[in-house]
């Protein structure tokens, strides 16, 4: 055995070494990434929504912290002081764990996740996506149609409609309908305002966000939907409620309808569709597409 | 002395393969189950939609399903007895109650492709809707293992008339009775949630 | 007629981009190769005789342990492809990739990695180690055994094969979500690829587990109860219940979606009543087990390994057990927390999200049972040893991005965004792949007689866990800022592309430390005199198949031992009682069905995959007229008498004593890098110097 007799020491060596390396290095990469001050989108909210969502992430990562932490420092520690050169540690072969130990192994993960349970259940209640949120401004309703490769927002109160583009007004509650045609599962994803949620033919998925601040955010599909994928993005602007009345006067002035030709036309496959206003729409676009897949879907699980 | 070992250690392993062999197909038997699990799973979402097109009450005879579960009924009846004779080692008696588990299949079969065609010929198939497509895969599934059933059966038959009715044969009759009393349960379900549930 | 004979398949499938002509061509050039090379040494014969139509699990596990490593290359080369493309194609620059084909790349990643790599590398592990653990001389079906082995391979050729035929895989992600993956969305033939060869080698791992349960329930050592058992065995146990359950889903549901894709069937379809989130659902009830049946043998090699070089026995036996069969129980109902943005209602969610949570409680008791048994222990550094500690640290990063995962409002945030996938890759890399590279180097002794040369091995760890850093902490962070998995694209201005080129880099590290790994092989193999392992038991180990030579004689025991308590082995040793009896043993026969079922399996998926129908149905035929013959079939074993047992042990003694040091076994140390290339180099030179080829 006088062969591995000196391995420690020089593992020793080599970990302190490698740990360093690896600290350096990701401390250079947080640093670039910290100082380019770039969007966190997710711990970056602009959204009532996004805000609760992101202290969820942060309350149950404290929370998990707080177990694997210790762990981790503990076992490191274990593994250091019971190396093999290390002949003034205790050695004991044969040691009895008592009941106390399989106990205690057992009750604290499972206090860390009853805590994490507690947190989580009411969060999934309150944070549900179709749960309305309570607001003194009338909620705006925006229908969403996921399309082969753009996304088509219809306004059917103010009767536009946009592709490729959404403007909400701040502090006003918006209802998403989320739905798809001719296309695969999307995800209709708004970092900055808050998680996502699939938008799928014959089905509608109701999603409610609110944003806080004006700004312009990044919107896209997180599920892959084919080839024009990576450019099935939008940007969500929030902005005045004035600013936004006078956004819709201008889209009602638009040159453009979204008649059933130019509707037949979006359905077409295309990639990296440009921002379209459309002045006027059909009413009853959104039934008449939703009743197209009609007995394809009777049970629904938003049901 | 030698000689004498070597059998009594070949056979003790053999009894003991024998056992193991079991075991595996019991546990085949409940991957099997599983995907019919599956099937009946799909029929359940499914089967109301028909967009339109017939419901299982306008098309499914009760009669004829009727008939289909008493004969599948019968014939693990008459693998059952077989099972005994072929323990007893009574090659005839094996062969007629296998032989006539066998015809008995074979009706049950003619009846389902009948039923299938007929449903071909006036325009339900697998492609109409989704209901008819899990109908046609859960039935066809279980008819497919009829049909494996037959063919093992007749094989296995055909063996012991060549060879007689030795032990692996009777192991390998012992794992067909067992399937066949399977795909017997699978029916009985089958009959019960697709034929009789279409009613309610 | 043309149609009849050859379905869809026509010139134009041909071969013609560079990827496809590309890997066609190093494909085919690997295989002339291996062909000249066994022409010239005479070795079809032994290859065919003495491996493929073999039915010792030990062979058929380095076989696995090759296939797999080759494919680890092969789903390595995808990932810095992808990787590549990513930090390539910033704002105006599109990279060198299609989007599709780019699709394509990331979905054969997954799906190699997955069922052809890290399958490959845990079948290996149990077909070698279980029987020599549970003091079997076999598997309870060697035949069902080499069956599973060859469809394995026949999907392994399947998810290869698009590159002769059809030039396109599947663009749909590893679990071919659908409606994406229906005929509408995927009208070529990548999805069917895909299909078939999930289909093929999946039967393969039902029939592997069903006997893996077999053997491990009916074939134990006299004495070694359930609560005997070493470990890895339990894990393995485990894991393959867990796969008898859910690949048969996995089965019905790849037959659906053949059925809609060939045969214009509405399961998934969007259209004709269909429902896609019924496949949504059924492919998660097999795909999140998945991923514990690769843990579960990977936790069990970890305790083989933490007591072993802590020298002490396992803390709290009961507990470590109870915790893999709690991981076991809990992971098949944890599936639907793949989707909480589908829209399920609350409660649902809340369900699975605290079903999720309570899969963490059993994993914790593993990682508190490892840390008590090392404390008091006397710990050795070897190889194993390292890769478990790179373990702990990834393990528990990706346990605790799991946990937020599992919060269904955190969910929406970060669900299929980069953060996931940093998520699954820490749990599959750092938790099953550094799983398999500490069994690999702790087990490596067994398989071949010399231990791994520990230098380099150490390297290639290193590698492997900056790598690891490099690529995947930035990924995390490009999830929290809403960076979505899978782009082929991003824009310039949101200052992605640093993070990326990270990732990038980090991919070229780990690649530095595969090729470390093969270069560690090479160097061990070089100096195998020196690190041979005479006693069968070169880490002082606890368990059974340290009882036997290394390598092991192909019917394992001479004798049967008899079990008495747990870590059977070192009881034995401190007991004096290992015993040198011989006595008549029952070989099965090598057989050569499995190969010949495996091709039949594969025609059939090509013909599907094709629409060639006649094919299709006549391969099944001609797979089932095998099987037929191969049941009917009483002459399967032989018997080696008790004379002829001691002939062959002491034939290997004698042999083993006459091993003679070779030119790089006279220093004290295992070989560096630098002598290993030194080396390498000294010996091109002298092939292409003496023209070494015209003797060969």
């Amino acid at each position: 055995m006088s062969k591995h007799v000196g391995k420690g020491h020089i593992f020793l060596h080599r970990l302190k070494f490698g740990i360093s390396a690896f600290i350096v290095l990701e401390l250079i990469i947080f640093v670039v990434v910290l100082l380019s001050g770039k969007n966190f989108a997710v711990l970056n909210p602009k959204g009532f929504i996004a805000s609760a969502q992101s202290n969820v992430i942060l309350l149950s990562a404290a929370i998990l912290f707080t177990i694997a932490i210790p762990t981790l420092v503990i076992l490191y520690f274990v593994a250091w002081k019971y190396r093999e050169t290390n002949t003034h540690a205790e050695y004991d072969p044969q040691e009895n764990h008592g009941k106390m130990f399989d106990f205690g192994i057992w009750a604290i993960p499972s206090f860390f996740m009853l805590l994490m349970a507690f947190v989580m259940i009411p969060a999934t209640h309150r944070l549900d996506p179709r749960q309305q949120i309570s607001s003194y401004n009338k909620p705006l309703t925006i229908q969403v149609i996921a399309m082969r490769w753009k996304w088509v927002f219809l306004y059917p109160d103010q009767n536009i409609a946009t592709v490729n583009f959404v403007q909400i007004p701040t502090d006003t509650p918006v209802e998403f309908e989320l739905s798809a045609d001719e296309s695969p599962m999307s995800s209709f994803w708004i970092p900055n305002l808050g998680g996502q949620l699939y938008a799928m033919t014959g089905h509608v998925n109701t999603l409610h966000l609110l944003a806080d601040k004006p700004g312009d955010y990044a919107g896209s599909t997180a599920e892959l939907t084919g080839a024009g994928f990576s450019g099935m993005k939008f940007v969500a602007r929030a902005s005045s409620q004035d600013n936004f009345d006078s956004w819709v006067n201008e889209a009602k002035n638009s040159p453009s309808a979204l008649t059933s030709e130019e509707y037949a036309h979006l359905l077409k496959p295309s990639e990296h569709n440009a921002a379209t206003l459309y002045a006027k729409t059909d009413p009853e676009l959104f039934s008449t597409m939703l009743a197209k897949y009609a007995g394809s879907h009777d049970h629904g699980m938003h049901e | 002395m030698v000689k004498e070992h070597v059998l009594s250690h070949k056979e003790l392993h053999e009894e003991a393969a024998d056992d193991r062999v079991m075991f595996g197909f019991w546990i085949y038997l409940m991957t099997d189950l599983l995907i019919f699990s599956v099937l009946f799973a799909t029929y359940s979402v499914l089967h109301t939609r028909t967009l339109g097109g017939a419901p299982g009450s306008a098309l499914f005879s009760r009669p004829l399903a009727l008939t289909e579960t008493l004969i599948l009924l019968t014939s693990s009846f008459t693998c059952g007895i077989g099972m005994i004779m072929a323990r007893q080692r009574k090659q005839a008696q094996t062969l007629v109650w296998f032989g006539l588990t066998f015809i008995l299949g074979l009706a049950f079969l003619s009846l389902e492709l009948r039923e299938f065609s007929a449903f071909i010929h006036e325009g339900h198939t697998l492609q109409t809707n989704a209901f008819l497509s899990s109908f046609f895969v859960l039935v066809g599934t279980h008819g497919l293992h009829i049909t494996s059933g037959l063919l093992w059966m007749g094989i296995t038959l055909g063996y012991i008339v060549k060879r007689g009715l030795n032990a692996p044969l009777v192991r390998k009759l012992a794992m067909l009775s067992l399937f066949w009393h399977f795909l017997d349960i699978v029916w009985i379900f089958i009959f019960t949630i697709v034929y009789m549930g279409a009613y309610t | 007629m043309k149609e009849f004979f050859l379905g869809r398949l026509n010139m134009h499938a041909l071969p013609h981009e560079w990827f496809s002509v590309g890997g066609t061509a190093g494909f085919m050039g690997l295989f002339i190769l291996a062909a000249i090379i066994l022409t010239r040494t005479k070795r079809w014969k032994w290859l065919w005789n003495d491996w493929l139509t073999s039915v010792d699990p030990k062979k058929i596990g380095i076989m696995y342990f090759i296939v797999g490593a080759f494919m680890l290359v092969r789903g390595g080369v995808d990932a810095i492809m992808i990787w590549l493309q990513q930090a390539l194609s910033s704002g105006s620059s599109h990279g060198y990739l299609t989007a599709d084909h780019f699709q394509q790349i990331f979905t054969a990643h997954g799906n190699i990695m997955v069922f052809f790599v890290a399958m490959a590398f845990i079948f290996g592990l149990i077909n070698y180690i279980v029987p020599l653990q549970i003091g079997a001389r076999d598997l309870a079906s060697p035949f069902m055994n080499t069956l599973g082995f060859w469809l394995y391979i026949g999907g392994v050729v399947m998810v290869n094969m698009f590159f002769a035929f059809g030039g396109e895989y599947a663009a749909t992600g590893w679990l071919a979500a659908s409606p994406l993956s229906s005929i509408q969305f995927s009208p070529g033939v990548g999805v069917d690829y895909w299909i078939w060869s999930l289909q093929i080698s999946g039967i393969g791992t039902t029939l592997g587990a069903i006997n893996f349960i077999m053997t491990i329930l009916k074939m134990r050592a006299p004495g070694m109860s359930l609560w005997k058992m070493p470990l890895f065995t339990w894990g393995s146990l485990c894991s393959m219940i867990m796969a008898v359950i859910v690949f048969p889903l996995l089965t019905a549901t790849l037959f659906l979606m053949f059925f809609d894709r060939s045969f214009g069937t509405h399961f998934f379809t969007t259209t004709g009543g269909g429902d896609p989130m019924m496949y949504t659902n059924l492919i998660w009830m097999w795909g999140h087990p998945e991923v514990y049946i690769l843990m579960l043998p990977a936790f069990g090699v970890f305790s083989e390994v933490v007591t072993t070089f802590s020298r002490k026995s396992i803390a709290s036996y009961t507990s470590n057990v109870l915790g893999m069969i709690g991981v076991t129980l809990f992971a098949l109902s944890v599936w639907l927390h793949h989707f909480f943005t589908m829209g399920a209602s609350a409660d649902v969610n809340a369900f699975f999200g605290v079903m999720t949570l309570f899969i963490a409680i059993p994993t914790s008791v593993l990682v508190f049972t490892w840390i008590a048994t090392m404390r008091k222990g006397r710990i050795r550094y070897d190889t194993p040893m390292l890769w478990f500690l790179g373990f702990i640290a990834t393990f528990t990063i990706g346990g605790i991005a799991g946990l937020i995962l599992a919060v269904p409002p955190a969910d929406f945030q970060l669900h299929n965004s980069l953060f996931l996938v940093a998520h699954f890759h820490s749990m599959v890399i750092g938790g099953v792949l550094f799983g398999i590279f500490a069994g690999l180097n702790f087990w490596f002794p067994k398989f071949t007689g010399f231990r791994l040369n520990d230098k380099i091995g150490r390297y290639s760890f290193y590698c492997w866990i900056t790598g690891f850093c490099l690529s995947f902490i930035p990924m995390y962070i490009l999830g929290l800022m809403g960076a979505t998995r899978r782009l082929d694209h991003y824009d310039g201005a949101t200052g992605w592309q640093p993070l990326y080129i990270s990732m990038f880099i980090g991919g070229l590290v780990i690649a530095t430390g595969v090729a470390l790994q093969f270069a560690q092989i090479l160097a061990s193999y070089l100096q195998k005199y020196r690190l041979r392992d005479e006693t069968g038991d070169p880490w002082d180990g606890r368990t059974l198949e340290w009882a036997v030579a290394s390598r092991p004689p192909y019917y394992n025991f001479t004798v049967i031992p008899e079990v008495t308590t747990r870590d059977a082995f070192m009881a034995m040793k401190s007991a004096g009682t290992v015993k040198t009896v011989y006595e008549d043993i029952i070989i099965p026969k090598n057989t050569a069905a499995g190969i010949y079922i495996a091709i039949f399996a594969f025609f059939a998926g090509f013909g599907f995959v094709w629409h060639i129908m006649w094919l299709a149905f006549v391969s099944i035929i001609g797979a089932i007229v095998v099987f037929i013959i191969r049941g009917f079939h009483d002459d399967s074993e032989y018997t080696l008498t008790a004379a002829e047992v001691e002939k062959l042990e002491k034939a290997r003694i004698a042999k083993a004593k006459l091993a003679v040091p070779g030119k790089y076994d006279h220093t004290d140390e295992d070989m560096g890098l630098q002598q290993l290339i030194g080396i390498s180099y000294t010996f091109l030179i002298d092939i292409v110097k003496n023209k070494r080829w015209r003797t060969w």
